[in-house]
C-alpha cells in the first residue's frame, strides 16, 4: 500500500471517528451550550478530516481545489453558526447548567 | 481497498445523520433543533463531497458547495429571527 494510501485511510477513519464523537456529544450532553460544543469542534474537525481525504483522493485535479475550498469554508462558517445560535439563545433567556444546577 | 473504506465511511455518516434526528424530534428548546438540523446538513456536505469520490463525478462537489452555503444561512436566518426579529449579530 502506498503512503498516499496509508494516509487517505488514516484521513477518512478519523473523520468518521470525530463523526461519531460529535453525533455522541449532540444526543447524550445535558445543555444547549454543552451540545454547541460538541457540533461546533469535534463536528468540524471530523469533516475537516474527510475533505482532506477525498481531495488527496482526487489527485491534482480542479476537484482537489474544490474539496480545499469546501474544507476552508466549513471551517468558518460551522462554529460561526454554532455561535449564533448559542448567542439567540441565552439571548432568549435559556440559562446554561452550572455545576450541575440550571 | 480505498474505495470500500470511502463507501463504508459514507455509510457511517448516514447512519449519524439518521441518529442527530432524534435531536432534532427531541430537543427541548428550539435552538437544540436548530443545532442539530445544522449538524445534519454538515454531514450531508460530507455526504455529497464523499458520494462525487464514489460515483467519480466532480459535479457533486459543486452541490456540496452551494449546500454548505445554504446550510450557514439557514442557521443564521433562524438565530437571528428568533429573537426580537433580528438583532443577532
Amino acid at each position: 500500500m502506498t503512503p498516499t494510501g496509508v494516509a487517505t485511510a488514516v484521513l477518512l477513519v478519523g473523520g468518521a471517528f470525530f463523526g461519531f464523537v460529535a453525533v455522541v456529544g449532540v444526543l447524550r450532553l445535558p445543555d444547549l451550550y454543552s451540545r454547541a460544543h460538541a457540533t461546533s469542534k469535534s463536528d468540524t474537525l471530523g469533516v475537516l478530516l474527510t475533505l482532506i481525504a477525498v481531495s488527496i483522493i482526487f489527485d491534482a485535479q480542479l476537484a482537489t481545489v474544490k474539496a480545499l475550498l469546501l474544507a476552508v469554508f466549513l471551517f468558518v462558517t460551522n462554529p460561526t453558526a454554532a455561535h449564533a445560535i448559542a448567542r439567540s439563545a441565552y439571548d432568549q433567556g435559556i440559562a446554561p447548567i452550572i455545576g450541575g444546577r440550571r | 481497498m480505498i474505495d470500500e473504506l470511502v463507501i463504508a465511511v459514507t455509510v457511517a455518516f448516514v447512519l449519524f445523520a439518521i441518529a442527530l434526528v432524534y435531536r432534532a424530534v427531541v430537543g427541548p428548546t428550539m435552538q437544540d433543533r436548530v443545532i442539530a438540523v445544522n449538524a445534519i446538513g454538515t454531514n450531508t456536505v460530507v455526504i455529497l463531497a464523499l458520494v462525487a469520490v464514489i460515483a467519480g463525478e466532480q459535479m457533486f462537489l459543486d452541490v456540496a458547495l452551494v449546500y454548505a452555503l445554504l446550510n450557514f444561512l439557514l442557521s443564521i436566518a433562524i438565530s437571528k429571527f428568533t429573537v426580537e426579529r433580528g438583532g443577532v449579530i
